[in-house]
């Protein structure tokens, strides 16, 4: 019996792949956030508010990630800003190689931030970085206030976090005190923000802190 | 359920790893999984076995080293673990602290059999 030694990290094709397209992004002055969550929890509302917000004074553009449709590529083409569909056919995340790909049909040029919004999903796309600044993981109050504790390791790894559908706080079970706390306790570093996307409440200050991450 | 793309990417490694004549003689191939990678092992497991049937890497299994989510505390200096995958330090309350292990995604190890008795 030989054994062969190698410590090689399992994802290291995607992170290789995942640092190029943070290379490219970063020449192109493109501030990039990968949009996570849970299906149904309301990214693409989220992505639509503040499309609605930056419009006309920063220029931005959308990737979209789904398993099966482009009906997400559709409501943001709306707003007239550049967007391409990736379908995963199944696949449950997002890969830096499809992000590259779908950088192909994609002129950055001028582009101040690009959105990459992910399959909806809370376990699997934590796994793989896209070459993305950082993380943004949306929770609305429906799902409760126990997701940071059951998916820990999207918390861990996300930059800012969405309360989104707080307008429904009086109708659910959801203690918004807890929610915050248990996400806190696994990354007391993260920006929290408390959202709706049907009364626009918390888009603006959720917005401005985007805006004081973009080049000039 | 991404663990077929992960079993995917450990057997890209593999075959990188040891040359295509000595892949049948592939017995383990060893994991260091930490406790917050996003991994459940026995998809992994599972994915892995659907992958390598009938393959020359057929005889191969994974032996997964499962590794603790484990935290220290800028302030206070201890160390603490959890299932949970809380960062606050628990004797001193302190929010500065260093993640050491838990998110670890790697091959570390081949074993190998000799193949002399087996046919190509």
């Amino acid at each position: 019996m030989s054994v062969v030694t190698i410590h090689r990290k399992v994802l290291e094709k995607n992170d290789e792949i995942a640092r190029r397209n943070r290379e490219r992004f970063s020449q192109k002055g493109t501030f990039v956030i990968n949009l996570v969550s849970s299906p149904g929890s309301g990214k693409t509302s989220v992505l639509e508010r503040t499309l609605e917000f930056l419009k006309g004074k920063v220029h931005l553009a959308v990737i979209e990630g789904d398993v099966q449709t482009d009906l997400d590529a559709q409501r943001i083409a709306r707003y007239h800003v550049p967007v391409v569909q990736i379908v995963t056919n199944g696949g449950c995340h997002l890969e830096a190689k499809l992000v590259e790909d779908a950088l192909t049909n994609l002129d950055l040029k001028g582009v101040k931030l690009l959105v990459i919004e992910n399959v909806g999903n809370l376990v699997c796309p934590s796994n793989y970085d896209l070459g993305e600044a950082m993380k943004v993981v949306v929770a609305s109050t429906t799902e409760g206030d126990d997701k940071p504790l059951k998916y820990p390791g999207m918390f861990l790894h996300a930059s800012a976090l969405i309360i989104n559908k707080i307008d429904l706080l009086p109708y659910v079970s959801c203690s918004l005190e807890l929610l915050k706390g248990n996400a806190l306790k696994i990354n007391p570093a993260l920006k929290v923000f408390e959202m709706s996307c049907t009364s626009n409440a918390g888009v603006p200050e959720w917005c401005r802190w985007l805006e004081t991450h973009l080049s000039r | 359920m991404h663990e077929l793309s992960i079993a995917q990417n450990i057997l890209d490694i593999v075959r990188e790893s040891v040359s295509p004549h000595d892949l049948p003689g592939v017995r383990v191939v060893k994991l260091r999984v930490g406790h917050l990678a996003g991994v459940v092992p026995d998809s992994l497991d599972f994915s892995f076995t659907v992958l390598t049937t009938d393959t020359p890497l057929r005889h191969a299994r994974l032996s997964i080293d499962h590794i603790p989510f484990a935290v220290m505390c800028n302030s206070c200096g201890k160390s603490f673990t959890n299932e949970i995958g809380f960062v606050l330090c628990p004797t001193c309350g302190g929010v500065d602290t260093k993640i050491l292990s838990g998110l670890e995604l790697q091959v570390v190890e081949i074993e190998l059999e000799d193949i002399k008795a087996e046919a190509p």
